[in-house]
């Protein structure tokens, strides 16, 4: 049921207010922007669809940030577990 | 290893979902039809039967083509009435010779259109080597057909080497996919129109005789069973052989072919492409002595270079077909309960 | 696929499960309730149990739109069929859900006009086609599907549109959430928050869980990658002794919300003061109905409906078990009376109610958990 998915605008159609092609994987649909009204989609940005509406506009900057800090997990954990292996007496720092 | 659990049917009426191919459609042929029509002790069902004539070993298999529309890109109900059949008795280890084909027509229906199925059909004999020999025709009134509906029984000789059942099948099999799934039946399902969708999606409607014929004269006495996963997908073929064979089959995800757009076009309608009927591929569970050369000489067949492994067949948990992910997620996957779509073939 | 292989990739999996696992406390027993039904299925679907420590146990709330939905509404929606001229459409999550007469399809099968779309723009477009038919949209989904429900309200106005209705069975998720918090047998430590429903009702909506009930929560994504980081995010909480309101989906999620998609709902729908929901009995505000000025849009004002209330069974214990006080399997009739194939009760219906999901996941694979290893040999 919050079966949403990611897509990139392709077009905006201008015969139809509020309608836009977006592409999935080669595929297109077309699909009703309104609900971002406040921040008009265009073509390449990337969307999320439910229910063949736009529901937000998707952020690339978040997304690899995301990765960015989870590809760090466990750095530190690494990180302390060499420092300790120094044997230099005392806990981890 | 355990029997099938005996099903009585006791639907109180018949729904689309008894043609889907899945479960509905299983309780309805082994809870009616078998127990009325059938030779219990013939064991489990397949997609042909075998009889002796003479001292010859033959199959014989029946299909019937409903899809709706007639045309789609990639073919037509003319084709899929042909390769349906060939394919029904390639995956018994039988090369159709003859068929014989019936025509409901509903009245009304131009004749230039049913000129376009009959040489689709000639054509589509041609190329899989088969002859039509003859059929029958009904006209019934508008309304009643859905423009046609075809029938197609085809009968082969087994070919050599090669002997199928679900009771062969054995723990360390390997499972054979011989290239992407979910193209047909989402094919169809834009076809129809009714939805919005572009993609550059066709039938893959094909005969796959050609193939296990060459993967026969490698790797025949190793190849325990194949099925053609129309109606119902990959899931419900390979749930029905785990159900048959009383063992496990499990599948790693990121093995399993999909093209990108079936891909995306599942993911927008929320389908799943182990449920999606295929039209030209086919699964084999082979020996493991016997898979790495089977699979080579698929790639070096025309039309098999996308075939690969994607599983292996296990002793427990019994009767059930797990996927798992390269991260170590497993799921299990079931049989279609109804139908995802509308008919499709 | 972009944005979804990205979360899917293996080796970052691998790491925050690792790194879950590293923070789970061995000594104690973390329950964490994710709401939505779309998590749901996420979790089945990716095996997500299978990575995490056996001291954290995912227990499913009431976020399946499908499974809550009384029966006796399915039987209001489906006697419209009586009408000849009426076009029923729904989304395909609907259409096996039993009435007390069948199911959609099974109407279907009896001559009603019953078809799936794919969103209530296709059911309009459906009335715009067939201008001497009656199209009426049967309507469900928390508030990540209203909205879209909203806009094509305004659509058929704007089109002049006149005949097409919309049968409003839209609930919202606080109240849910609510009810849980409420119930003096429940036990969860923490909530999943639903990454879709938040795209329009922001992050704001949560802060009393936090703040009043003391319970940390963490608004996540949809993909292995994202749940994953949102129950690490959850330990963090716990273990820091802290309780706030987190967002893991940030690429999609606005902390505000989606300000148009809440305008068109405010335009177009009304609480209704209470409604029941199946499992859970009534409660207050906590579902829509057609706003006064669309009323010539509702369906329950043009078409007589029975209203007939129906109960579920005694034995069935869906309740319990969207409280997440029993799991699937321990209620008497999971497995025996109740399957996917026959559901008595509401979280066997949906493929994302959680007896449903248990069912074709868990219930086969429990009785060899030992024996199983992920096909790598290949």
């Amino acid at each position: 049921m919050c079966l949403a998915i990611p897509g990139r605008i392709v077009e905006l159609l201008p015969d139809f207010e509020n309608i836009a092609t977006v592409e999935v994987s080669g595929v297109r649909r077309k699909i009703d922007v309104g609900l971002l009204e406040d921040d008009p989609a265009k073509p390449g940005d990337w969307v999320l669809i439910h229910v063949g509406f736009a529901m937000s506009k998707i952020s690339e900057a978040e997304a690899t940030d995301q990765m960015r800090i989870l590809a760090m997990l466990g750095e530190d954990e690494a990180a302390m577990k060499e420092i300790e292996g120094y044997g230099l007496g005392g806990g981890g720092a | 290893m355990q029997p099938a659990p005996k099903i009585r049917f006791r639907d109180k009426q018949i729904e689309m979902a008894h043609g889907a191919g899945g479960k509905a459609s299983r309780r309805l042929v082994e809870g009616l039809f078998l127990p009325l029509l059938g030779d219990a002790s013939a064991g489990p069902l397949g997609d042909a039967a075998y009889v002796r004539m003479n001292g010859t070993r033959l199959a014989i298999t029946t299909d019937s083509f409903v899809v709706k529309p007639l045309r789609f890109p990639g073919g037509s109900i003319g084709e899929l009435a042909v390769n349906g059949t060939v394919n029904d008795l390639a995956v018994s280890g039988a090369r159709a010779e003859t068929l014989v084909v019936t025509y409901i027509l509903e009245a009304g229906l131009p004749s230039d259109v049913l000129e376009q199925e009959v040489r689709a059909m000639a054509a589509a004999a041609r190329r899989a080597g088969v002859v039509v020999a003859g059929g029958d025709t009904k006209v019934v009134e508008h309304g009643k057909a859905d423009r046609m509906y075809i029938t197609s029984c085809g009968i082969g000789r087994l070919i050599d080497g090669v002997g199928v059942s679900a009771r062969s099948v054995r723990p360390g099999d390997r499972v054979l996919l011989s290239g992407p799934i979910g193209d047909h039946g989402i094919t169809i399902l834009l076809a129809r129109g009714e939805l919005d969708l572009e993609a550059e999606i066709c039938s893959d409607t094909r005969s796959v005789l050609p193939l296990i014929e060459a993967m026969a004269a490698v790797a025949g006495p190793g190849i325990h069973w194949m099925r053609d996963p129309t109606r119902g997908g990959v899931a419900t073929s390979l749930n029905e052989l785990a159900l048959d064979c009383g063992l496990a089959i499990s599948l790693a995800e990121e093995k399993i072919p999909i093209r990108d757009s079936v891909r995306g076009a599942c993911e927008l309608l929320g389908l799943d492409p182990l449920h999606i009927a295929n039209e030209g591929q086919f699964l084999a569970v082979v020996a493991p002595e016997f898979a790495d050369a089977a699979l080579a000489t698929l790639h070096a067949a025309p039309g098999g270079e996308a075939a690969v492994i994607i599983g292996e067949v296990r002793a427990q948990p019994a009767g059930t077909v797990l996927v798992s992910t390269l991260y170590g997620g497993t799921r299990v996957i079931d049989m279609l309960v109804g139908d995802p779509l509308p008919r499709i073939c | 696929m972009k944005f979804v292989d990205e979360f899917r990739q293996p080796e970052l999996i691998t790491k925050t499960a690792q790194e879950i696992r590293r923070l789970a406390n061995p000594g104690h027993r973390y329950r964490f309730m994710e709401v939505c039904g779309g998590h749901t299925h996420a979790i089945y679907r990716f095996g997500l149990n299978d990575l995490l420590p056996p001291n954290i146990e995912l227990i499913h709330g009431p976020g399946c739109p499908v499974c809550v939905l009384p029966m006796g509404r399915i039987d209001d929606g489906l006697s419209m069929t009586e009408n000849e001229e009426v076009i029923f459409t729904a989304f395909g999550d609907m259409m096996r859900v039993p009435g007390t007469l069948g199911s959609p399809l099974e109407y279907k099968a009896r001559g009603a006009d019953v078809r799936i779309v794919y969103s209530p723009a296709d059911a309009l477009k459906l009335a715009k086609a067939n201008p001497d038919r009656h199209v009426m949209f049967f309507a469900i989904g928390f508030e990540t599907t209203a909205p879209s429900t909203a806009l094509t309200l305004m659509r058929a106005r704007a089109l002049g549109i006149r005949n097409f209705s919309v049968f409003c069975n839209h609930v919202t998720i606080i109240p849910a959430i609510r009810a849980i918090l409420d119930s003096p047998d429940m036990r969860i430590d923490a909530f999943i928050g639903p990454g879709h429903v938040s795209t329009v009702i922001g992050c704001r909506p949560y802060e009393w869980i936090a703040r009043n009930e003391g319970k940390p929560i963490v608004v996540s994504g949809f993909e292995p990658l994202d749940l994953l980081e949102s129950i690490l995010m959850l330990l963090r909480q716990l273990n820091e002794g802290r309780a706030e309101v987190e967002n893991q989906y940030k690429r999609v999620v606005p902390w505000e919300g989606n300000r148009a998609a809440l305008k068109a709902m405010a335009e177009t729908f009304q609480l209704r003061p209470y409604f029941e929901w199946r499992g859970m009995g009534f409660i207050s505000q906590s579902a829509l109905r057609l706003h006064d000025n669309y009323a010539e849009f509702d369906a329950e004002e043009r078409f007589q409906v029975p209203g007939i209330r129906v109960t579920d069974p005694k034995a069935a214990q869906c309740g319990e078990v969207l409280k997440g006080v029993l799991r699937p399997e321990q209620c008497k009739l999971f497995g025996n009376e109740c399957t996917p194939e026959h559901p008595i009760g509401a979280l066997m219906v949906s493929a994302e109610g959680s007896c449903a999901a248990y069912y074709n996941y868990a219930h086969r694979k429990a009785a060899l958990t030992e024996l199983m290893m992920p096909a790598r040999a290949l």
